[in-house]
């Protein structure tokens, strides 16, 4: 393939992708469009390290000048994209200047869910590295933590905040956030995760307004209660950044809609990948969108591989892998716990530091995910196994007999 | 023949690169990544350089010999 390919988006799914191209031996011009003018850089550590002060925004450089210079990569960021031009095959861009390609790689990403209560300062959502670089410098001064959601980013912004000295509250309408994800047992040990590190939960109670300004604000529970805050983080979600395909004509409904090969339906030449694009899922027989970085990488390959290989398609049927990292807990999630039936905790959940696994079995006693808290290795053969189609009872097994290292 | 490295300092044991290229890269006991090779044929090539873009901690190189 020797034609011009746009990747649109220069977060981890479209820079992967421009790579995998010239990988996957595609010879003809790339051009990396972007909506942020500094380099692309990658989003894991900006609720971590980033945010802590403990990394600088070079640690986190997705790709430098000089190795897209390498890769034959053409880097058009600070300008965002406005519109896809599907029958002229061009990108508009913000500033008038217009793109032609003969593949579109679409790869905008999602934005964070804008907090729903209009306070002047002090209230953030974190998404970007301006996000992150404003939600630290109000962190620097003393005073009160709010985080609105307990989801991953909550949980991780929280244990920051708390690092750093902060008084730090979590609210979040259900009694267990991670529970919608892992079950109630394991979303009741994050919560208590939470409260041994000095975290403050208020589960099961919403957040009903913020007033007020950055230093001085209010939080108001559907309960009732008010949390003063200095800084107040909304950590609610994030929604396909689909806006500039409005007049497209692709089909959009949570995501750019895709076939199986991650092409948009009815367009050979549009792809999409990472957490705009929702295709149909050929092992779980229905269209999915994941926010994940590991998804946006193997995503990346997969369509680099098919723009190049019309002749040897592949469907893109992911094996969902997700991590987080919160106070001393690593938690690495494989597969789909949430359509589980039954699971089973191996390991032990109080040891100091604690390691354990829960394996999830679905209707059919198969293995349907699992769970791995400071256990890399048992997550590792959990992977395999779900890969492989194994039972649950055959993960439990190889699980249990990690627990004791062998003898050498 | 390309030529393997792992940084082991700064592995965090997030076991990607043990999905597109387990040949060359296991974990260990305590989540730290281990090279199964040191050297891999050219033929090989593109697809350990898609592990080593697969870890969110760029631990991985794949270098000219």
């Amino acid at each position: 393939m020797s034609g011009t390919v746009a990747v649109v988006g220069s977060s981890v799914a479209g820079v992967r992708t421009a790579q995998a191209l010239r990988t996957e031996e595609h010879d003809g011009p790339v051009v990396l469009i972007g909506a942020e003018a500094g380099l692309p850089y990658d989003k894991p550590p900006l609720s971590k390290q980033f945010l802590a002060g403990t990394w600088g925004a070079d640690r986190i450089t997705l790709l430098t000048e000089a190795a897209a210079r390498a890769a034959g990569i053409e880097l058009r960021l600070g300008v965002p994209a406005q519109h896809l031009d599907v029958a002229g095959r061009e990108v508009l861009l913000a500033d008038g200047h217009r793109v032609s390609y003969d593949h579109v790689v679409i790869a905008t990403g999602s934005a964070a869910r804008p907090s729903p209560w209009p306070v002047a300062s002090g209230v953030h959502v974190l998404r970007t590295l301006d996000d992150s670089r404003a939600l630290r410098a109000d962190l620097e001064r003393p005073g009160p933590v709010v985080v609105v959601g307990g989801g991953f980013i909550g949980a991780e912004v929280a244990a920051t905040a708390r690092a750093s000295g902060h008084a730090v509250t979590v609210v979040d309408p259900l009694p267990a956030p991670i529970g919608r994800l892992l079950g109630p047992e394991i979303g009741e040990l994050m919560g208590q995760v939470h409260r041994r590190h000095g975290v403050e939960t208020r589960f099961g109670v919403g957040a009903q307004d913020i007033t007020g300004e950055a230093g001085n604000l209010m939080v108001t529970l559907t309960d009732g209660r008010q949390i003063e805050a200095a800084t107040v983080v909304v950590g609610i979600g994030a929604v396909p950044a689909t806006g500039w395909l409005a007049e497209s004509g692709l089909l959009v409904d949570n995501g750019v809609v895709c076939d199986e090969y991650c092409r948009a339906v009815e367009h050979d030449d549009v792809w999409a990948v990472g957490d705009v694009a929702r295709w149909d899922h050929p092992r779980l027989g229905e269209a999915v969108r994941v926010e994940h970085w590991t998804n946006a990488v193997e995503q990346a390959a997969c369509v680099a591989f098919n723009l190049t290989h019309p002749g040897q398609l592949r469907g893109y049927a992911p094996t969902e892998y997700v991590w987080s990292d919160q106070y001393d807990w690593k938690i690495q999630i494989v597969g789909q716990p949430r359509a589980a039936v039954k699971h089973r905790f191996i390991g032990e959940p109080g040891a100091e530091p604690p390691r354990f696994a829960v394996v999830y079995s679905d209707e059919d006693s198969r293995l349907a995910g699992a769970v791995a808290v400071n256990w890399p290795k048992a997550l590792v053969a959990c992977r395999r196994l779900l890969t492989a189609g194994a039972s649950s009872d055959e993960a439990a097994r190889v699980v249990e007999t990690l627990l004791v290292p062998a003898v050498a | 023949m390309p030529r393997l490295t792992a940084d082991v300092e700064l592995c965090q044991g997030y076991g990607n690169c043990t999905t597109t290229a387990p040949d060359v890269y296991d974990v260990d006991d305590d989540g730290t990544v281990v090279l199964l090779k040191q050297i891999i044929d050219d033929a090989d090539r593109s697809r350990v350089e898609e592990a080593t873009r697969s870890c969110p901690v760029s631990a991985l190189r794949v270098l000219d010999q």
